[in-house]
């Protein structure tokens, strides 16, 4: 592979589906693990907040002995100096053995790995790319489902500007998925370059498109809800009307698979009814746990050690 | 004829859609040099009902990439001591950098001076679509 992980498709299926069974050898058996990055610093370069993401990565390498250095937004940081990227990565590079970056323009971890000789890792560049999101989505898949292929997918909620969703979509699709069924408001439809895109390149794959998801609940395997951000709205009225029908609630899940498992790349706000936290089905709370262990599979790849270590 | 031999030596580009003269003026920035230029706009022509066409005189170091992003009609003729050595049809580039900008206000480029895009040429009826190496994002080509 490419010595940097920017977008989705610098992975092959091939190196793929080895993350996931590294990020399940870690769980089972993490002591093996745990002293891999001894010695090794990563530096977690937030150009813009998320602390989710940063403590995920953090989380990450301390479980796998390593150490961290960095910044968790840009305001102390030298970029506020007006510093290019360029310079920075050129530095860093003497300080940290891999650099994990999250950066608000699009295409700045690109740049960034043009000036670097460690690996670089995306953790989000604007509304981008974020690959380590879909690995995440992936191993939990793998982990509830089994395999990666032939589920029926529905996708729900903001599917125009979720680009965690496109990628998720697309990647599923290189894994033989068996039907995404679209659940959206009018306003918030998957863009049309996506199910062209689809149609050309995996015509095997069939696309439905629903306005309930109470209407397709039944013949669903994997449940992805996404956040609806109220300022996609042009009024509150609209707002307040939708996300209420696409509130995921006791009583639809009723009607779900017994093995169905329900995904939500978190934060949610008022996609998911707390009442049903406890459902079993209900993985969303540990897909954030196995973003982890999907992380420290990463790094060990990228860092050539432990299951990546070449001899 | 007697209008694209009239220089010496420079670069005479004919079969100027009319129209455009004035865009190929602007977008190779000859306001800037100090080069004699002619503009006739609005010639009878042949193969176009009416064209344009813009003459350099002297030396000039002309990017056909350019052109190619505004008339693909245009033939560029090379003039040296009163003869046209070397006659270059232009066509639509499959890539370019410098010459645009990533549309996309969100893309690095902007604010980044390392960040030097190549764009990539996707769709080419009707209007030019060009795809930037960073942020991925279309940018349409349009003139004024
Ligand atoms: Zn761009």
């Amino acid at each position: 592979m490419s010595k940097h992980l920017i977008e989705p498709n610098d992975l092959s299926n091939e190196e793929i589906l080895k993350l996931i069974e590294v990020g399940k050898e870690i769980q089972v058996n993490p002591k093996k693990y745990n002293q891999l990055c001894s010695g090794k610093i990563l530096a977690s370069l937030f150009f813009e907040p998320s602390t989710r993401t940063k403590f995920s990565f953090d989380a990450a390498m301390i479980r796998l002995g390593g150490h961290i250095i960095g910044f968790a937004d840009a305001n102390t940081s030298s970029a506020k100096k007006g510093e290019s990227l360029a310079d920075t990565i050129r530095v860093m590079n003497f300080y940290s053995d891999i650099i994990v970056m999250r950066h608000p323009k699009e295409g700045a971890p690109k740049l960034a790995s043009e000036y670097s000789n460690v690996p670089i890792i995306n953790a989000g560049d604007g509304g981008h790319n974020h690959p380590t999101q879909t690995l995440t989505d992936l191993l939990t898949i793998s982990k509830y489902k089994k395999t990666l292929e032939n589920h029926t997918i529905a996708l729900v909620g903001d599917l125009k500007y979720g680009r965690t969703v496109h990628s998720l979509i697309k990647t599923l699709a290189k894994f033989n998925s068996k039907k995404f069924i679209l659940v959206s408001p009018d306003e918030l439809k998957l863009p049309s370059f996506i199910i062209d895109y689809l149609k050309v390149n995996y015509p095997e794959i069939e696309i439905a498109e629903a306005r309930y998801l109470e209407d397709v609940i039944e013949e669903v395997d994997i449940i992805y809800m996404t956040r609806i951000q109220k300022e996609r709205f042009f009024n509150e009225g609209d707002y307040i009307k939708l996300k209420n029908s696409f509130l995921l609630n006791k009583e639809k899940m009723k009607k779900a698979k017994k093995d169905a498992i329900v995904m939500h790349p978190l934060p949610r706000v008022n996609e998911i009814s707390y009442e049903i936290d406890d459902d079993p089905r209900c993985v969303y709370f540990d897909q954030s746990n196995q973003g982890v262990f999907i992380r420290m599979a990463l790094i060990t790849k990228m860092l050539e050690v432990g299951d990546y270590a070449s001899c | 004829m007697r209008l694209v031999n009239s220089i010496e030596n420079g670069i005479v580009i004919d079969h100027i859609t009319a129209g455009k003269g004035m865009i190929v003026f602007n977008e190779l920035k000859l306001k800037d040099v100090c080069n004699t230029i002619v503009l006739l706009m609005g010639i009878p022509s042949k193969h176009l009902n009416k064209k344009d066409i813009l003459k350099i005189e002297g030396d000039f170091k002309l990017d056909p990439k350019v052109l190619g992003l505004i008339d693909t009609n245009i033939i560029v003729n090379y003039i040296e001591d009163n003869k046209v050595i070397k006659k270059e049809h232009v066509s639509v580039p499959d890539k370019v950098s410098d010459i645009i900008k990533c549309d996309n206000p969100r893309c690095i480029s902007h604010t980044d001076d390392y960040a030097k895009p190549i764009f990539t040429l996707m769709k080419q009826n009707g209007e030019l679509e060009y795809q930037c190496s960073y942020c991925e994002e279309i940018t349409k080509i349009k003139f004024k």
